[in-house]
């Protein structure tokens, strides 16, 4: 199977996916955190209408889906932080953005002859990534880590207890618009890797799994990372060696990571003896039960 | 311009429409307030998955739509209350779903096409036969709701409450999910995965920042709902684009000044009542004085502790 490393759309689907895992397992850990998973989807299918847009407008995809996400973020951010009312809107954009992207879809079809051009959007096309798409990535991805290491400690304090981070000085609602934008920016890139349906796989999945397992921040996201890589190139060499019939990579990226997470579910909930269970809280703290 | 009613296709996308606007306007009410936007986006998508299994065994599309999404639905039922854990369990299952969605569509060496319009729906091409299907489940649906009203209310407003006072809140909460989803299944044939979320979720939040009353808030929200289905399928018939762009896009400009505008009447009855927890925010010097001032007021009476 090595000899298929020869070919430049094997490097750049292996680099690219590498890339976008390791950028979306950090990103994701904190979308965990902060309960913005909903927030994800969204912007995932945001940048579906952006793909669809640039198709119309024949400039790159990764470009059009940067475009509308970073947009979207913006929008979201400013319209509130309520954690209840947010759902609702956050629900309203993501409606609205599916109405432009089928729009956008009806548009470049019946202007082209490709009507499957929505589908590889929908359900990822690692493999038609051209090497200007990671070297895009490399950039983008490097600055938001680095913007991510710089910021960690007040944005983990703020994800985790955005009170009392307030009220020590720490700026909440700047932080956490500068987080939805950096989330833009990853979700737009693993949309490239695995399609607008299939995002959770590398931006929740890995996180959720790690989270489960361990609750030392930079443990969980050591781990988060090791686990989306395995995913993305797993999934990758068995869609490359997979035996007869060519399955997509996104098959088995997505069951390996959804896989992965019931297990550390599972095992969770195995390891923790019963009383010390947290117990779900309206403030999102844990309270443990002693007496039961 | 208005000649198109006397087609028959359009008469029938018509009545199809209707009838889901309203169960899907009472429905997005209840899974707004108990918290469940995304899985009401989770679940359409789910069906897909199972329509596109259907198709690649051979068996009617209803069938893989009803098994995937009930089975997703009891699963999200069982699953934590805590609406952070719950999200990311309900978007992981949907990332599954749709990865043996996927499978099943590569596998599937036929013309896909019926799956596909599953996703992006195909309101103008309903036959007769489906209009009478879809209008008879309407009225089953709307009576299981109407019988189920009061305990899913209260147990969608207070659940705590609800389950001391003897309402099966977690079964209410199981049996409401697989009633979305039989909807689910059968609307997501006429109007689609990506329009049936936004009848669901769309007049229900708009009514919630209008009326408090929740039956109110419901009827406003069946007729916000059949005035977007019917201008959507209107403005459709005689343009040129998709009826979900339409319908998506009256939603939202519906929505959005009445988003923007709605402190202006939301805020005078609310905050009367209990400030706002980002009110009580205060630079650190204040807060030491505001505390004496609650504790020298409160030491008189305080409500909610005269148990």
């Amino acid at each position: 199977m090595f000899h298929l490393l020869q070919y430049d759309f094997v490097q750049n689907a292996f680099l690219e996916g590498a890339l976008v895992a390791i950028m979306a397992a950090v990103i994701g850990y904190f979308v965990v955190l902060r309960a913005q998973a909903f927030a994800g989807e969204a912007l995932a299918d945001i940048g579906f209408a952006g793909a669809a847009g640039a198709a119309i407008l024949g400039i790159s995809s990764l470009l059009g889906m940067l475009g509308l996400t970073l947009l979207a973020a913006l929008g979201m951010g400013a319209l509130g932080e309520r954690v209840r009312g947010r759902d609702i809107e956050i629900g309203m954009v993501l409606s609205f953005a599916l109405g432009l992207g089928v729009l956008f879809l009806s548009i470049y079809i019946q202007s082209g002859t490709n009507a499957n051009a929505g589908v590889s959007v929908l359900f990822g096309s690692i493999l038609t990534v051209t090497r200007r798409d990671v070297i895009i990535t490399l950039i983008t991805g490097s600055a938001t880590l680095l913007i991510i290491a710089f910021l960690f400690r007040p944005l983990l304090f703020a994800s985790v207890d955005p009170e009392v981070a307030q009220a020590r000085g720490v700026p909440v609602r700047l932080l956490s618009m500068v987080f939805l934008l950096l989330l833009a920016v990853a979700t737009a890139e693993a949309v490239l890797v695995i399609g607008v349906l299939l995002v959770f796989a590398l931006l929740i999945a890995p996180a959720a799994a790690a989270e489960q397992l361990t609750h030392r921040p930079l443990t969980a996201i050591i781990l988060a990372v090791i686990l989306g890589l395995a995913f993305t190139w797993g999934g990758l060499i068995l869609a490359f060696v997979g035996t007869g019939r060519h399955l997509p990579a996104s098959f088995y990226i997505s069951a390996m990571a959804a896989l992965t997470y019931f297990a550390s579910v599972l095992i969770a909930r195995f390891r923790t003896p019963r009383r010390y269970r947290p117990l779900p809280h309206p403030s999102r703290e844990c309270v443990p039960v002693h007496a039961r | 311009m208005f000649d198109i009613l006397q087609y028959g296709f359009i008469q029938n996308a018509f009545i199809a429409g209707t009838c889901v606007a309203i169960v899907a306007a009472i429905m997005g009410y209840f899974l707004i307030v108990r918290g469940l936007t995304f899985a009401g986006h989770a679940l359409p998508n789910i069906g897909f998955a199972g329509a596109a299994g259907a198709v690649l065994l051979g068996i009617d599309p209803v069938i893989g739509l009803l098994a995937f999404t009930i089975s997703a639905a009891v699963a999200i039922g069982i699953l934590g209350k805590a609406i952070r854990e719950r999200d990311i369990a309900v978007g992981i299952i949907m990332t599954f779903a749709l990865g043996l969605g996927i499978l099943f569509l590569s596998l599937y060496s036929g013309y896909a096409e019926r799956v596909y319009s599953i996703l992006f729906g195909q309101i103008v091409g309903i036959s007769q036969e489906n209009v009478l299907f879809t209008t008879l489940f309407s009225f089953l649906t709307l009576s299981v709701l109407l019988t189920l009203f009061r305990p899913l209310l209260f147990s969608s407003f207070d659940p705590e409450v609800a389950e001391a006072r003897g309402v099966p809140v977690k079964l209410l909460g199981i049996v409401f999910l697989i009633l979305v989803a039989i909807t689910v299944s059968i609307a997501v044939q006429i109007v689609g995965a990506l329009l049936f979320f936004t009848l669901l979720i769309g007049p229900a939040a708009t009514t919630l920042r209008i009326v408090q009353r929740p039956l109110w808030a419901i009827l406003l929200a069946i007729i916000l709902g059949i005035c977007y289905t019917w201008l959507g399928i209107f403005f459709a018939a005689n343009g040129s684009w998709p009826v979900s762009f339409y319908i998506a896009t009256i939603s939202f400009g519906v929505y959005l000044p009445i988003r923007l505008l709605s402190p202006l009447w939301i805020g005078r009855n609310t905050r009367k009542r209990l400030p706002l927890r980002q009110d009580t925010f205060l630079p650190p010097g204040q807060v030491i004085e505001r505390e004496e001032n609650i504790s020298s007021k409160a030491t008189g009476h305080i409500p909610g502790s005269s148990l």
